[in-house]
């Protein structure tokens, strides 16, 4: 076995060549080169993780913005949908008011149309008795030659109608 | 040296100094650049190309860079997972441990024997991965007594030891910590060897057999072939598996360091 065989002759050169190696190995590599890769590697990590936490405070700030506007939209849709029910309740109230004038004018108008025909009537009627009464008078007189008074003549004829 | 025509699977891990530096030495100690030296370097200039691909730091990563993230994200995950509060400042160790042995175990893997080349596994060395158990349990002490100071020894007493066994149960809790850094780097020296002598003995067998004959060449070689192939598969998994097990428990030690029990 060349390992115990050549030990004596050897162990110095494997000794110092292994130090040397495995020592620049350590100092230039481990050292000088290991930090820097893994630093690259945690700033890469961190990125990362900064980049999401953004992400998700964007997300969050969306979201906010979002639910701001749903309460305005909700407030204006609301503020126009009473709007517009006053508007109705005005509308309504106007037609009532115009309706119920229009109403009293077309009942004024009627209840003295109805008048003038009561008092048209009453004429009409007063005058008839007065023509009966003449026609009547006339007819005692050249029927029975009896001088019969306006006044009995219109008597009669009242009590007759 | 194995004799003309035998194949030594022993041999794979020989070391041989290059380019004429077997003299070369500091102190009194030899220091040549061998075989070994050569393929750590490797490992280190391709693990360096690859992490380089990772420094695009590009904020949407391409898939090099995803690749490296992937990486160091699985070591980051490890240590938290297992050391908790405070591990992050032991992923440039544990990074580079489970990295550098990764590398080193599949590069020692390569097919380039069918271009004249020869890889070298150095984990495959006791003296490798002695160092690197080394390295990390010294870590697990010096973090130890440097944050708990004395109270570091209270690691041998676990919770809810009856008082009649004070006597004993501290005495295995040191014996199994001192095993540690053995049972550490064995593992991964051993597990390394066995693929690569397991696979020169097959393919020794598909030479031999083939040289000896249709009958045995056919007989043989094919099913010593196909289990080679399986048994490259698995190498690759215990590859990365012997990597992730020498940076899970350096930081399960760390865990024990940083928290005690």
């Amino acid at each position: 076995m060349p390992q115990i065989a050549q030990l004596a002759a050897t162990y110095s050169s494997q000794i110092f060549w292994v130090l040397l190696t495995f020592g620049f190995v350590f100092f230039v590599i481990g050292l000088g080169m290991v930090p820097k890769i893994q630093s690259t590697v945690d700033a890469r990590d961190k990125k990362i993780a900064d980049d999401l936490e953004a992400a998700r405070a964007n997300s969050a700030k969306a979201d906010t913005l979002e639910a701001d506007w749903r309460t305005k939209e909700n407030e204006a849709r609301a503020a126009a949908q009473a709007r517009v029910a006053a508007a109705k309740a005005e509308a309504a109230r106007n037609r009532e008011a115009a309706l119920a004038k229009a109403d009293a004018a077309i009942g004024d108008k009627v209840a003295t149309a109805e008048g003038q025909i009561e008092a048209g009537r009453v004429k009409a009627l007063s005058e008839i008795e007065a023509v009966a009464a003449d026609a009547a008078a006339d007819i005692v007189r050249k029927v029975a030659g009896a001088q019969v008074s306006s006044d009995a003549a219109l008597k009669a004829v009242k009590a007759v109608i | 040296m194995a004799e003309p025509g035998k194949i030594d699977p022993m041999h794979q891990f020989a070391i041989e100094p290059l380019f004429g530096t077997e003299q070369l030495a500091v102190g009194g100690y030899n220091i040549a650049f061998t075989n070994s030296a050569l393929w750590m370097v490797i490992t280190v200039v391709v693990l360096w190309v690859f992490m380089l691909g990772g420094m695009k730091r590009d904020l949407v990563p391409g898939r090099w860079q995803a690749a490296v993230e992937s990486m160091t994200g699985f070591i980051a995950k490890l240590t938290d997972d297992n050391i908790g509060k405070g591990g992050r400042k032991y992923v440039p160790y544990i990074f580079s441990l489970f990295m550098f042995i990764l590398f080193a175990n599949l590069l020692g893997l390569l097919p380039i024997g069918i271009f004249g080349l020869h890889p070298f596994t150095f984990t495959s060395h006791f003296t490798v991965t002695g160092v690197l158990a080394i390295l990390s349990f010294s870590i697990v002490l010096i973090v130890g007594f440097w944050k708990h100071g004395l109270h570091f020894f209270s690691l041998f007493v676990p919770q809810g030891t009856p008082l009649w066994l004070i006597w004993l149960i501290p005495i295995i809790e040191f014996v199994s910590f001192m095993v540690r850094p053995f049972s550490l780097g064995l593992r991964l020296f051993v597990a390394m060897i066995a693929g690569h002598i397991l696979l020169k003995v097959l393919a020794g067998f598909v030479i031999n057999a083939s040289a000896a004959g249709v009958v045995p060449g056919l007989g043989v070689g094919i099913p010593s072939f196909a289990l080679m192939v399986g048994i490259s598969a698995l190498e690759i998994l215990v590859a990365g598996i012997q990597a992730y097990v020498f940076a899970l428990l350096t930081s399960l030690y760390i865990h024990d360091a940083e928290h005690l029990h």
